[in-house]
């Protein structure tokens, strides 16, 4: 599956939501990302993994943009990354992203937080997006607190709010930077099972996340990372009971043994 | 209250001990906390006690209100003479301004109080057309001002007192912020045209004292500027004091821009929205309202370097009281004088801290719960 046929034309490109080709990125001189190739299906659930600076984060931040790659190309949706800044803004109006400190805007309202979107980009009318996003604060279970600041929620009331300003704009492909890291234990559960709900109503979703759980009861593939390459890839399955590569089977004993 | 015993989980919520709470533990916590403590409140009582007679005595009660001169303020009281400064109030207020005019200037002040409102107050009726109306006001009050179309003319030589400095840090304040935006932007701009620009205005406005830039206003831009080019002396130092403050201002707002966490830059780029959007809407709110106490500071500042125009020859409060002074009829009130020009800025001034700390309590949201 990692393997695209290097003279793949339009056609192989519309089934995978996301292509990414021989690509390469740097900080300076630090090499980040080395020959990263990945194709994502439509509705597909991929949980990316690996140790801290292993470059997961980068690269999904690459897929919209966040960050530049140097090298290689993503096409995400059909429209290629580059320079051109109308592309950037193409892709980034179909990709949600959903971050390890929620990110959420602390001098607007909850609504707001979910409206700003719809109304500046998409152009919405303010009473369609407001219907829209009290549609989505319904199902992450938090409609009650639409007039309030984030600042006044807790933290993982505040990362459901950023799934639902996220969802807000409709985007094909929901791009997830730790979710959960930085919520306290109890306060997880609520934020994965908003995810698993959105997994089974069929969102292609990339994960970064430490919740093997969640991989194993949601990924159609996991993906381990290490120093910027991608070293295994499989089904989760696979991947848990039978890992190849000698550096994944360290990480996993290190991370399920304790 | 040890005598009652809860069982685990039904303790309920006790009032605090009496002693705690109250103006007596107000006075044993703030004034009498400790040793030190309470020296220094002794000190403080004691240095108010001997002050605030003594100033009422010299200031109301062994005052003179009323005469003609100097000689015959000494004549009834032996305190201050707020004669004089009732009898030059109008040139304090309106310098020069032609007497049979000045119903101009005290219209002007009156519109501005009203373009105030609706840009101080969010929750004014009908906000929309007052902010329409606040645009327009600066075109309004030169009108009325300057005369022309209509009104007699009169010349900015005429400009003076409390009408002056009000030119100036109105029309200094109002520029310098958006000014200061913009620059403050420019500096962490991706475009490298852009930023050195912004750099270079900064540091070299901020690098020069304000005294030389009203006298490169006053007598070198008339080297530079082709023979012939008559360029108003006060609009030269208008815009010397605006670009001035707003070399400041742009570098308040980039401590406000650079507080901002990096995550609420991404995650308005994450959703798509264009660079112009994204600081109107999320970056610059965010940042101006950290901003605020250094904003009003630089306003303030500004404000009270206003009084810096007499070195050039404009005749601003300072100026008209020691042209006043110079009367032998009045000679030697300078308390008095430098007293009412200070009640004039503290007035100003202070309401300018007293509104920025209620803009600031109004925009918290949520860091306090």
């Amino acid at each position: 599956m990692n393997d695209t046929p290097e003279n793949s034309n339009g056609n192989s490109e519309k089934e995978f939501v996301i292509v990414i080709r021989k690509m390469h990125k740097w900080y300076g001189q630090f090499h980040v990302l080395k020959d990263i190739n990945l194709n994502v299906e439509r509705g597909e659930k991929i949980v990316i993994c690996g140790p801290s600076g292993s470059g997961k984060s980068t690269l999904i931040r690459c897929i919209n943009r966040l960050e530049e790659h140097q090298d290689g190309e993503i096409i995400v949706d059909g429209t290629e990354l580059t320079n051109d800044l109308k592309n950037v803004e193409v892709v980034r109006r179909e990709v949600g992203m959903v971050f390890q400190h929620f990110n959420l805007f602390p001098h607007l309202t909850v609504l707001d937080n979910c409206t700003l979107a719809p109304i500046w980009v998409r152009k919405e009318p303010r009473e369609q997006a407001e219907v829209t996003a009290m549609e989505y604060l319904e199902r992450v279970k938090i409609p009650d607190q639409a007039s309030k600041f984030p600042g006044q929620l807790s933290g993982g009331q505040q990362q459901r709010v950023a799934i639902a300003r996220s969802l807000c704009m409709k985007p094909r492909v929901m791009l997830f930077d730790e979710p959960t890291s930085a919520l306290d234990p109890e306060m997880i559960k609520e934020v994965l099972d908003v995810m698993i709900e959105l997994a089974t109503e069929g969102m292609t979703m990339l994960c970064v996340t430490h919740e093997m759980g969640f991989a194993k009861t949601v990924a159609d593939r996991v993906i381990f990372m290490d120093e910027g390459e991608i070293i295994e890839q499989n089904k989760p399955q696979e991947f848990f009971d039978n890992p190849q590569h000698d550096r994944t089977k360290l990480f996993l004993s290190q991370i399920l043994n304790h | 209250m040890n005598q009652f015993i809860y069982k685990p989980g039904e303790h309920p919520d006790l009032p605090p001990p009496s002693n705690t709470v109250g103006p007596i533990a107000w006075v044993r916590a703030n004034l009498l906390s400790s040793p030190t403590n309470i020296v220094l409140s002794v000190l403080s009582i004691w240095f108010l006690y001997e002050i605030i007679p003594a100033t009422l005595e010299w200031a109301f009660l062994d005052a003179a209100f009323t005469g003609e001169s100097r000689d015959e303020c000494r004549a009834k009281a032996g305190g201050a003479c707020w004669a004089f400064i009732g009898e030059r109030f109008n040139l304090f207020t309106y310098g020069f301004y032609p007497a049979d005019e000045r119903w101009r200037i005290d219209l002007t002040f009156f519109l501005l109080c009203l373009a105030l409102i609706p840009v101080l107050w969010d929750r004014c009726p009908l906000r929309k057309f007052g902010l329409y109306f606040a645009c327009a006001f600066p075109f309004i009050a030169g009108w009325l001002l300057l005369g022309g179309f209509g009104l007699t003319p009169v010349d900015t030589d005429e400009f003076g007192g409390f009408m002056l400095t009000l030119v100036i840090g109105v029309t200094g304040i109002s520029f310098s912020l958006p000014i200061g935006i913009l620059l403050a932007l420019g500096r962490q701009s991706n475009l490298p045209i852009v930023r050195v620009f912004s750099v270079g205005f900064i540091e070299f406005f901020r690098g020069v004292p304000l005294i030389t830039l009203l006298f490169v206003a006053s007598t070198m831009l008339n080297y530079f500027l082709p023979k012939g080019t008559t360029f108003d002396l006060l609009l030269r130092v208008l815009i010397m004091v605006t670009l001035f403050a707003s070399a400041y201002m742009a570098e308040v707002i980039r401590g406000g821009l650079q507080a901002l966490p990096r995550g609420q830059y991404e995650a308005a780029d994450a959703m798509g929205l264009k660079y112009w959007t994204s600081m109107r809407l999320i970056i610059l709110p965010q940042a101006l309202k950290i901003s605020i106490p250094g904003i009003v500071n630089t306003f303030i500042g500004l404000y009270k370097d206003t009084t810096l125009v007499i070195i050039i020859g404009l005749l601003d409060p300072l100026g008209v009281g020691r042209a006043s002074l110079a009367d032998t009829k009045w000679t030697g009130l300078s308390n008095e004088m430098y007293l009412f020009v200070a009640i004039f800025f503290f007035i100003s001034c202070f309401g300018m801290s007293r509104y920025s700390l209620y803009l600031e309590k109004k925009l918290a949201t949520g860091h306090e719960r």
